[in-house]
């Protein structure tokens, strides 16, 4: 009844990116070594392969976003691509259009690519399922479901620093219940065989069936959750977390799940600390951690492009390929 | 055949649980009301015979939640598709909710309801009056001239009352006067925001949940005002075992109190949001398989003693956008009566126990004497073929609204015939 995976064309190729869920772990390696070829394109004197030249892929925002946003943007450019950057949240929806008419007049634009954020759950799903067959969607975000290529860029950054998934332990500290990084990152760790992953925080903040439906071992005590671990990944907190009675104060959280250098003796001493940014510095972790020798957290921000190049090419490699019932090359 | 006044069914599998009976007899119906049963009375020549042989022939069904949008969303729907769709499955009697615009908060607005239908002729409307004016939970309405406009029972809809103390009055007010409250059981706070079971599909897909409390909590607190003031209250579309377990606890402590389900629920769970499907976003939303398992059982037992359609028809746009976003409900009407025989052949319950949840239990809790051939009873009834196959599709769907997570898929059971008062409102020809 329902289609097994909508981001994979007839031939198991790569056409949408929605979510990490349901693709095969060779799938998620390809995608890690292509990016590792794209790294080297910064560094070039010009910072462009034509991959997607000739291509136009629209950023559609209806979240406000300026990292996610720019990093997209870049990468499309590096490809050659030409790129439509709208912020929806500004302006057809805010004048009564519905979403698929936004989709439509687009389309009649003729993108080839949709990057869509939207505050739904489920919305770049709904957008890859009603979109013109010849048209590809990323997942920038969609509420709290899903931000695969961040988790991505995560696993991409990990690998340079632990190249065996199968030996790290990873704990991820904070707002579970409202992240979808969090999510595309406990789903990429599992695919990709990571031997154990934490999550921790307080109660309000990690979904009761965590442990079942996500795959994690919970933890309510920092210092227990990061005990050996590899990788500590802190989560962003959310001002409004404060107003909704899911957290008495930013005072509180700091004392029992702020990260300081004390506290990160607890882990493997060759761990490492990442943060999807921007962080709240004094609240999930103190500044000398956020800039410290053990932090990743701007490599994160190089890696997210040549991730997000690594995907496009990808899915418009499989727009090339498609009504040829070829196979890429991966998986 | 409109116009006759003395019809014989003959042939056929009559069961009426209100009677007890279930065997291969004759029924004969005159004047709009059930004259006999088996022999026909000497003398009585009539003006039409239905054969229905290899058929069941049962009162028609009551419904005990089917939204027909009209006034206001005809967008929608409209009391003439709905009640034509009603009639096309079996059901002559239908109560509608309160949530129309303007909201059946005066008996202008009942009245119209009830004579619209009437005019249309397919099926008996019945409205919920409003428990608060305007649904908004504040002040109580005019009661008693709702009673009067024709309004059996009164509800919230789908927006329940926050203020305890104003709950509290209208159980009060509504006893009164005899009328039964109709409570949707969820809490507001607990719900607010959430389109999905709480649970492992939810926190998976990211989806913001409805945690089975949202449904206990409010149980709990209409239970014990129920209790304290005495007043009839009936729980619409329980959703979890724990709700269905505290109902019973209650009802044994002789609390009035009653309940029943969506037939939905009884088989679709959290697993089939999977995907994102839109068709089942619904409030109360699909919950796990032993809560699933646990409603039915519970309508087995009697305990819940009535499934219902819960219609909701949606236009198509309701259901085009991301899933949190979309309008929750299902358009019910037309697979009531093969689902309900699934549970038949999947041994949740026997036929005759099916067709009174059906027929004389959601006809008891409405308070009305339907639902039975008792002789002397309006003559509704609804003459199926149990052994039908056939599939809804937006083409064979009469309702207006097409959203159904259960569309494609083959039914068993159709109905052939339907009589309102001794008038056939529905008859299936040979090629439908």
């Amino acid at each position: 009844m329902k289609t097994p995976n909508p981001q994979l064309d007839g031939q198991g190729n790569l056409k949408h990116f929605l979510t990490i869920e349901g693709l095969r772990r060779e799938i998620l390696v390809e995608i890690l070594d292509r990016a590792e070829g794209f790294l080297g394109v910064a560094k070039q004197a010009v910072k462009k392969v034509p991959l997607c030249r000739g291509k136009v892929i629209a950023n559609l925002f209806f979240e406000t976003s300026t990292r996610t946003r720019t990093t997209f943007e870049l990468a499309a450019k590096r490809l050659s691509a030409d790129v439509l950057n709208l912020n929806v949240s500004t302006s057809a929806t805010a004048k009564g259009e519905t979403l698929l008419d936004t989709l439509r007049n687009l389309e009649a634009m003729h993108v080839d690519m949709f990057v869509v954020r939207h505050g739904s759950s489920g919305a770049a799903h709904f957008i890859a399922t009603h979109a013109a067959p010849h048209v590809s969607v990323i997942n920038a975000g969609d509420g709290r479901h899903s931000h695969p290529t961040q988790g991505m860029l995560d696993m991409f950054t990990i690998r340079h620093h632990k190249p065996d998934f199968a030996a790290i332990k990873v704990a991820i500290v904070g707002d579970i219940l409202h992240s979808r990084v969090a999510r595309s990152q406990i789903l990429a760790l599992n695919t990709l065989g990571a031997s154990e992953v934490r999550v921790i925080g307080p109660r309000t903040l990690i979904p009761e069936c965590a442990a079942e439906a996500l795959g994690v071992r919970v933890f309510h005590d920092l210092l227990e959750g990061i005990r050996d671990v590899d990788v500590v990944i802190m989560l962003r907190l959310q001002r409004e977390r404060m107003t909704s009675a899911l957290l008495p104060s930013e005072h509180e959280y700091f004392q029992l799940y702020g990260l300081t250098e004390e506290r990160l003796a607890q882990a493997h001493p060759d761990a490492i600390v990442m943060h999807p940014g921007p962080i709240n510095r004094g609240v999930e972790m103190e500044s000398q951690v956020a800039d410290g020798t053990r932090s990743v957290i701007l490599e994160q921000v190089t890696n997210g492009i040549a991730i997000r190049m690594a995907v496009m090419s990808m899915c418009i490699g499989t727009q090339n390929l498609a009504g040829r019932g070829e196979k890429a090359p991966y998986g | 055949m409109a116009d006759a006044v003395r019809i014989s069914i003959r042939n056929g599998r009559l069961i009426d649980p209100a009677n007890g009976l279930d065997r291969e007899t004759d029924l004969h119906l005159a004047d709009g009301r059930v004259l006999a049963i088996g022999e026909a009375p000497a003398g009585f020549q009539p003006d039409r015979i239905l054969e229905a042989g290899g058929r069941i022939v049962c009162p028609g069904f009551v419904d005990l939640s089917a939204r027909l949008r009209e006034p206001g969303l005809e967008q929608k729907a409209t009391i003439a598709s709905e009640t034509k769709a009603a009639a096309a499955s079996g059901i002559t009697t239908l109560c509608c909710p309160p949530d129309t615009t303007p909201v059946i908060d005066t008996p202008a607005v009942a009245q119209l309801i009830g004579q619209t239908a009437q005019r249309h002729g397919f099926a008996r409307v019945l409205p919920a009056g409003a428990m608060t004016q305007g649904l908004e939970g504040r002040q109580i309405t005019e009661m008693a001239a709702l009673k009067l406009a024709g309004c059996p029972v009164l509800s919230q809809a789908d927006r329940p009352v926050r203020s305890t103390q104003v709950q509290r009055r209208a159980m009060e007010y509504a006893a009164t006067f005899g009328l039964t409250l109709f409570l949707h059981p969820l809490d507001p706070d607990l719900s607010s925001g959430g389109c999905a079971h709480e649970g492992r599909v939810s926190t998976r897909l990211g989806l913001p949940g409805i945690p089975e409390a949202a449904e206990t909590v409010a149980i709990a607190r209409d239970l014990a005002l129920a209790d304290q003031t005495g007043a009839r209250i009936h729980f619409r579309g329980l959703s979890s075992a724990r709700a269905v377990a505290m109902l019973a606890e209650a009802r044994r402590r002789g609390v009035r109190a009653s309940g029943d389900v969506g037939i939905h629920q009884l088989f679709l769970t959290e697993d089939d949001l999977d995907g994102f499907d839109t068709s089942c976003h619904l409030v109360p939303p699909l919950r796990t398989r032993t809560d699933r398992d646990a409603l039915r059982r519970a309508l087995a037992a009697g305990e819940l003693s009535a499934v219902c359609s819960d219609h909701q028809p949606h236009d198509a746009d309701a259901k085009l956008l991301p899933f949190p976003e979309t309008t929750p409900g299902i358009s019910g009407l037309e697979t009531l009566l093969p689902l309900a025989l699934r549970l038949v052949a999947e041994g949740v319950l026997d036929l005759s126990a099916v067709i009174a949840r059906l027929t004389i239990g959601p006809a008891e809790i409405l308070g009305v004497d339907l639902g039975h051939l008792t002789p002397g009873a309006a003559a509704d009834v609804c003459i199926f073929d149990p052994n039908a196959r056939w599939t809804p599709t937006p083409e064979t769907l009469l309702s207006h609204g097409e959203n159904s997570p259960f569309l494609y898929q083959e039914m068993r059971g159709r109905v052939t015939a339907t009589l309102l008062e001794g008038r056939a409102v529905f008859e299936r020809g040979d090629r439908d």
